[in-house]
C-alpha cells in the first residue's frame, strides 16, 4: 500500500519516456494500423483481400510454420548450454556468458552477412565438406529454409538461454540427489524433478522466440529464400513497391494480433508475473 | 534378519590434499539409532554421502543389508535420506512429494494413497497433503521430507543434520518426533550431527569422528563417562582438564603429580612415569568443601543455573576448573579465602597430554 502511493507520487518521472515512446512508437504504429481500416476508403476490405488473396494466406502460414519450427530447435540447443551455465564451474559459466553475450555486442547485419559466408555455396562449411571428400556437391545451404532456421536460430539462442539459466540457477542441486536416493534414474528425475523446474524459463525463452520469429525481416530477407517469404518481408513490400499502406496496416493487426493472443496464453499458463521475476 | 544392516569396511575418501573419510570401519545393528558426531569437517556427511551413494568412496567396501553396494548409483541402493536443506520438490504438493519415491517403485495408485495418507498421519500432518512445500513452515517442511524417506520402508534411513536450519525449541521437539518415529517403525537409522546433546537425547550409540576418522563409538553413557580419548572427553559434555605428569601406573589407575598436589585417574592403558597427562573430571563429580582432602583453591565465581550452581574454582597453579552443584545443595560463599576440591577416582580419567 505504502509503497504503491509512493511510486504513484513518483509517476512523473516516466514522462520522458513515456512521451519518446507515444511520439515516436505508438503515434506511427496507430496511425499505420488504423490505414487497414481507412485506405483507400473505410471498411474491412483489406481484411476481405488478405482473406481471398492466397499468396497472403500462404505467407502468413508460412510464418507460423517457420516460428514453429526455430522455437523447438532453438529450445533445444539453449537447454544444454544453460545447464552447464547454471550448474558448472564457476569458470565455465564466466566463459559461457561471456560467449553468449557477444553476439549481442554485434550488429545484426553483421551477424547475418557472417552466416551468409558460412553457409554459401564456396563457403566455410561447403568447403569442409567438399575437402574432407564428405560431399562430392556443394550442399545448398543459403536462401533456402536450412540458411534461414540457421540465421534464426543463431541470433535467437541468447533469449532462450538467459531465462532457462535463471530457472535453472535457481534450481537446488540437492532436488536431484534427493530423487536419486528417493529411488529416481537421471533419466526419470530429469522429466520428473529437473525439467518442471526449468519450465518457467523455457516457456519464456520460447515465447520471446517465437514471437520474435514472426517479425523477423532482416534474417529472413538476407538468408532466406523466395519460398520462404516472411509476414515482415510482405508488409515491406506492400509499403515500399506498391504503396499498399492498407494491406500493410491490415497484416501488422494480424501480426499483432497473434503475439497478443500468445501473450495471453502464456499468461494464462505460467503467468507474465514468472516471466517479469 | 540380517544382524548388520549396514558394514563399512576401510572406507576411505579424499579430495586432493584433503583426506575427509580414512579407513573407516563401521557396523549399524539393524533397528538400531546411530550417530555420527564430530566437530565441522570431520567428514561425517561424506561418510553418510558414501551410504548413499552420492560420493565413490577410494577404497573400502560398504554392504548394506550384507549385499555390496559400493559400485550401486544411489536409486538402486534401499536408503531413504533426509537433508538439511528438506529438499523438497517446490513443484509438487506435499502428497506428491511422498508419493514420489512410490511411483519410482511403480506401486499401484491405491496402495500409494494408502501409504502415503499413513507416512503423513506418523509425523503428525494429515490435513496438509495438498500445500505446496513453501506453505509450510521449516519444521513441518523436515517432517515432510521424513514421510517421504521412509514411507517405503528403506533398509537404512540417512539424516544429515536434519535439524540444523530449526530454532532450539523446534528442534527438541522434533528430536524426540523422529525418536517416536523410529521407535514405532523399528527402522535403522543412521544419523548426522555436530550437536553433542542431541546426539546423547537420540542414540543407541554414537560414533565420535575427528579428522576423517572414529575416536570412539559406544552408547551414551559409555561416552560420556568413559571417555576413550582425550577428544572425546572434551567434545563431549563439559569437562575439567587438569595437567600434569604421570608417576606410573597400577591396576588401571595411574598417579598423576600435578602443580596443585598428587592426584590417582583411572587410564585405558598403562602410561610411563615421567609421560605428561591431562586428567579429565565432569563438573558433577567435582566435590567442592570449605576443607579435606583434595587439591586447593579458591571460588572465582558463582552462575546460577536454575537447577544447579556452577563454581568456577581457581587452583593453586592457576588453573580454574568449574564444578556442579545441586540448587538444593547449601551454597558455597564467595568470599570463601580456600576450598578443596575432591572427585571419586573412577571418574578421573587420565590420558596422555
Ligand atoms: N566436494 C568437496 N571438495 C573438496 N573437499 C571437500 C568436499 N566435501 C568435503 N570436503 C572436505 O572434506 C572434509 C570432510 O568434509 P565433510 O563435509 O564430510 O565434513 P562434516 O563432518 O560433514 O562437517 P560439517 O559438520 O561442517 O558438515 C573437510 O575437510 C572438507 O573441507
Ligand atoms: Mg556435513
Amino acid at each position: 500500500m505504502e509503497a504503491r502511493l509512493r511510486l504513484d507520487r513518483k509517476a512523473w518521472l516516466l514522462l520522458p519516456a513515456a512521451l519518446t515512446i507515444g511520439v515516436a512508437f505508438l503515434l506511427p504504429v496507430g496511425w499505420l494500423l488504423s490505414r487497414a481500416f481507412t485506405d483507400p476508403q473505410p471498411g474491412f476490405q483489406n481484411f476481405e483481400l488478405l482473406w481471398q488473396r492466397p499468396v497472403y494466406m500462404r505467407v502468413m502460414g508460412n510464418t507460423l510454420w517457420i516460428a514453429a519450427i526455430v522455437t523447438p530447435v532453438t529450445v533445444l540447443l539453449a537447454f544444454p548450454v544453460a545447464h552447464l551455465m547454471a550448474h558448472g564451474s564457476p569458470q565455465m559459466r564466466r566463459w559461457l556468458i561471456f560467449l553468449v553475450l557477444v553476439p549481442f555486442w554485434t550488429s545484426l547485419l553483421v551477424r547475418a552477412f557472417a552466416t551468409a559466408i558460412l553457409l554459401q555455396r564456396h563457403g566455410v562449411i561447403n568447403s569442409f565438406l567438399l575437402g574432407f571428400g564428405i560431399v562430392e556437391e556443394p550442399l545448398p545451404l543459403l536462401y533456402n529454409i536450412t540458411g534461414l532456421l540457421a540465421g534464426c536460430v543463431q541470433v535467437l539462442l541468447p533469449f532462450v538461454i538467459f531465462p532457462l539459466y535463471s530457472s535453472m540457477a535457481r534450481i537446488d542441486p540437492a532436488y536431484m540427489r534427493a530423487a536419486s536416493t528417493l529411488g529416481a534414474s537421471p533419466v526419470r528425475s530429469f522429466f520428473r524433478v529437473y525439467l518442471p523446474l526449468t519450465l518457467p524459463g523455457l516457456v519464456t525463452g520460447a515465447t520471446l522466440v517465437f514471437v520474435s520469429t514472426l517479425g523477423y525481416y532482416i534474417i529472413p530477407a538476407m538468408l532466406g529464400g523466395a519460398r520462404q517469404q516472411m509476414i515482415a518481408q510482405l508488409i515491406q513490400d506492400q509499403i515500399a513497391t506498391f504503396g499498399n499502406w492498407g494491406v500493410a496496416g491490415a497484416l501488422s493487426i494480424v501480426l499483432l494480433g497473434a503475439t497478443a493472443v500468445l501473450l495471453l496464453l502464456l499468461q494464462l499458463t505460467v503467468g507474465l508475473k514468472e516471466i517479469a521475476r | 534378519m540380517i544382524e548388520n544392516v549396514l558394514e563399512l569396511a576401510g572406507v576411505a575418501k579424499r579430495y586432493d590434499a584433503v583426506v575427509a573419510v580414512d579407513a573407516l570401519d563401521l557396523r549399524l545393528q539393524t533397528g538400531e539409532f546411530l550417530t555420527l558426531l564430530g566437530p565441522s569437517g570431520s567428514g561425517k556427511t561424506t561418510t553418510l554421502m558414501m551410504v548413499a551413494g552420492l560420493q565413490q568412496p577410494d577404497a573400502g567396501t560398504i554392504l548394506l543389508n550384507g549385499a555390496p553396494v559400493t559400485r550401486l548409483p544411489p536409486y538402486r541402493r534401499d536408503i531413504g535420506m533426509v537433508f538439511q536443506s528438506y529438499a523438497l520438490f517446490p513443484h509438487m504438493t506435499v502428497r506428491r512429494n511422498v508419493a514420489f519415491p512410490l511411483e519410482m517403485r511403480g506401486l499401484p495408485k491405491a496402495e500409494i494413497a494408502r501409504l502415503v495418507d499413513e507416512a503423513l498421519a506418523l509425523v503428525k500432518l494429515p490435513d496438509h497433503g495438498d500445500r505446496l512445500p513453501k506453505q509450510l513452515s521449516g519444521g513441518q517442511q523436515q517432517r515432510v521430507a521424513l514421510a517421504r524417506a521412509m514411507v517405503y520402508r528403506p533398509a537404512l534411513l540417512l539424516m544429515d543434520e536434519p535439524l540444523g536450519a530449526l530454532d532450539k525449541k523446534l528442534r527438541e521437539q522434533l528430536q524426540l518426533e523422529i525418536k517416536r518415529v523410529h521407535r514405532e517403525r523399528g527402522i535403522s537409522v543412521l544419523y548426522v550431527t555436530h550437536d553433542q546433546e542431541e546426539a546423547l537425547t537420540m542414540s543407541d550409540r554414537i560414533a565420535v569422528f575427528n579428522q576423517g576418522r572414529i575416536e570412539q563409538i559406544g552408547a551414551p553413557e559409555d561416552l560420556y563417562d568413559r571417555p576413550a580419548t582425550r577428544f572425546v572427553a572434551s567434545f563431549i559434555g563439559d569437562t575439567n582438564l587438569l595437567p600434569g605428569r604421570s608417576l606410573g601406573t597400577s591396576a588401571g589407575l595411574c598417579d598423576v603429580e600435578t602443580a596443585g598436589g598428587r592426584l590417582r585417574a583411572a587410564v585405558r592403558a598403562p602410561i610411563a612415569p615421567g609421560v605428561g597427562v591431562v586428567v579429565a573430571v565432569r563438573p558433577e563429580r567435582l566435590v567442592v568443601r570449605p576443607e579435606g582432602e583434595g587439591l586447593s583453591g579458591t571460588i572465582v565465581d558463582v552462575i546460577f543455573l536454575g537447577t544447579a550452581r556452577k563454581y568456577v574454582v581457581r587452583l593453586a597453579d592457576g588453573t580454574e576448573c568449574i564444578a556442579l552443584r545441586q540448587v538444593s545443595d547449601p551454597p558455597l560463599d564467595l568470599g570463601n579465602a580456600s576450598v578443596r576440591v575432591s572427585w571419586d577416582i573412577a571418574h578421573a580419567t587420565a590420558f596422555e597430554a
